[in-house]
């Protein structure tokens, strides 16, 4: 039991201060709107009043956490995921996209690296074009991305996807050029003596002493998988996905739901590199690495 | 096996000469190397560091080229000795892959040689056997000790049955109590199989000791000063070490060493 306790303090300490600086804003940053209100009505009001009622309000500069909790409750629990304000439909919208990018990413990204490690010429010519790409703000070309594919008949879930793919390519073949090439000198030297080919030396020596790499670069792309998914729900008309949610939100002033949105993605971008985090620790565990 | 009159002649080499291009002028790692081995032959290499004794194993297999001179493996070219995987590398440090168990990372040559799974397995069984790693074969490489990691590396390089082991300081980077008892055991292995050994190392006991034959080398340029024939016995205790013969070679390879290698 000390194990967990001993685990989970610390972060249960951050978090309680995360929370005591939370609500204390929340009651400066609403208070002049609420006095101006009390002022107004010509109430006689106490600190506490302003307090309660900083709140309670229902466009809050800042929501208070609880006004959250209650929210995505709200929009979770007690809505039917078929209805338009379910956060479970948007949200499931949200990682659909996020999960076919980050796959589709993936497997460019390891085909990429292949190619680089394997043909110099690839190498030469790749790798700036590569590094270049994510020069580019991808809130300028998400919606070019949306617009071109949409011409070309391609709408919905893929070019939203293709978003996601976009970033999460880039840390999957850095990661994994670097992983295909870590074995040291000594590993090609011995595959050498044995007159080893080279499909041998790939698959014998390079490719898995790549694994851990393309591990860790999995976790850093399914968090900006999820960061282009929501990216690409912006241009798309704001018509479903926790972008579409931040979209709507801002257009109406509803900051609980701004707010709403942004704490389901942060905890769906938490699990998702979560699931990763053990699906490699399991996995490096059977290679007999120690993760 | 016989290919002609120098059958039992395993290496061949005559004014061997390796330059390497540094940034600052060329390095002569190996200069007009003579060098002959017989088959059966125990031979250590040893000099100070930068005299080109790994060089010149790694020019017997084939892993560096010689700028001039003539070198032949088995009567072959070093390369077609590679491709016919004429012998067995054994490396400064295990070089085992980590996320293959002991008998998979010993079974590695045999893998990418194309052997069935039970000649495979019949064989690591037998080379872990010899190497005294047997019951250790489902391990993982980090669960074991450095000694037990250099000892499944030599039978990684026993395994296919290469006439020619080639060995480069392995036992360096081991303590002295693991590295005596991996010297006797090597001694052992060598009478048993017959093979013939190239060994680098910078100890002059652990070059008395094992070998039949010493090639003593200097740096800059790396050269061959003095090749010893050793006559102590083929049976050979740890103890053979305070004997006055073996204090004899010993004593003339330090004074070789110490003549082709000026301090300034």
């Amino acid at each position: 039991m000390t194990g967990a306790l001993s685990r989970v303090f610390p972060i249960a300490t951050v978090v309680a201060a995360i929370m005591v600086v939370w609500y204390g804003f929340t009651v400066y940053l609403n208070s002049p709107w609420q006095i101006d209100r009390y002022e107004k009505a010509g109430i006689e009001w106490q600190m506490g009043d302003l307090v309660r009622d900083t709140m309670a309000h229902d466009r809050p500069i800042l929501p208070a956490p609880h006004q959250i909790v209650v929210e995505i409750w709200e929009t979770t629990v007690e809505k039917k995921i078929t209805s338009k304000r379910s956060l479970i439909f948007h949200g499931s919208v949200t990682l659909s996209s996020t999960l076919l990018g980050f796959a589709m990413g993936t497997i460019l990204g390891i085909g990429l690296a292949v190619s680089i490690v394997e043909n110099r010429a690839m190498d030469k010519s790749l790798m700036p074009w590569i590094i270049t790409s994510q020069t580019i703000p991808i809130l300028a070309i998400a919606p070019m991305i949306i617009v071109v594919l949409n011409a070309v008949g391609l709408s919905g879930l893929v070019p939203k996807a293709m978003i996601s793919t976009y970033l999460s390519f880039f840390p999957v073949v850095v990661g994994m050029v670097k992983g295909l090439r870590s074995p040291d000198p000594m590993h090609i030297d011995l595959m050498r003596t044995y007159n080893s080919s080279r499909l041998q030396m790939f698959l014998k020596l390079r490719l898995p002493a790549s694994v851990p790499f393309l591990f860790a670069s999995m976790k850093v792309a399914i968090a900006i998988s999820l960061v282009g998914a929501i990216v690409g729900e912006l241009p798309t008309g704001a018509v479903a996905g926790l972008g579409a949610r931040l979209l709507a939100g801002s257009y109406y002033g509803q900051t609980i739901q701004i707010w709403s949105a942004l704490i389901s993605a942060a905890c769906m971008a938490a699990l998702l590199v979560g699931v990763v985090g053990v699906i490699s620790h399991v996995t490096l565990k059977r290679m007999g690495l120690r993760a | 096996m016989a290919r002609d009159a120098t059958i039992s002649r395993v290496i061949d080499a005559e004014k061997l000469s390796l330059t390497f291009d540094a940034n600052d002028g060329p390095v002569h790692a190996l200069k007009d190397v003579d060098l002959a081995i017989e088959k059966g032959d125990f031979v250590s290499f040893i000099g100070p560091s930068g005299c080109g004794k790994t060089t010149l194993l790694r020019v017997i297999a084939d892993l560096e080229h010689p700028t001039s001179g003539s070198i032949t493996v088995n009567g072959m070219t070093p390369e077609q000795a590679r491709l016919e995987r004429a012998y067995g590398y054994v490396f400064q440090a295990p070089a085992l892959l980590a996320w293959r168990t002991i008998e998979r990372n010993v079974g590695l040559p045999l893998e990418i040689m194309g052997l069935s799974a039970a000649e495979k397995a019949e064989r690591v069984a037998r080379t872990l056997e010899l190497v005294g790693l047997d019951g250790f074969g489902r391990k993982f490489p980090w669960q074991l000790s450095g000694g037990m990691q250099q000892r499944a590396s030599i039978a990684r390089a026993l395994a296919f049955d290469a006439d020619l082991l080639l060995m480069d300081e392995p036992f360096g980077a081991l303590d002295e109590i693991v590295r005596d008892h991996l010297n006797e055991q090597l001694l052992q292995l060598w009478q048993k199989t017959g093979k013939t050994i190239c060994f680098v190392t910078h100890s002059i006991p652990e070059a008395v000791y094992l070998s039949n034959k010493i090639v003593v080398m200097s740096p800059r340029p790396g050269r061959v000063t003095d090749i010893i024939e050793s006559d102590l016995p083929a049976e050979r205790p740890l103890d053979i070490r305070e004997s006055k013969r073996f204090l004899e070679i010993a004593q003339r390879v330090r004074t070789g060493l110490r003549e082709g290698h000026s301090y300034e």
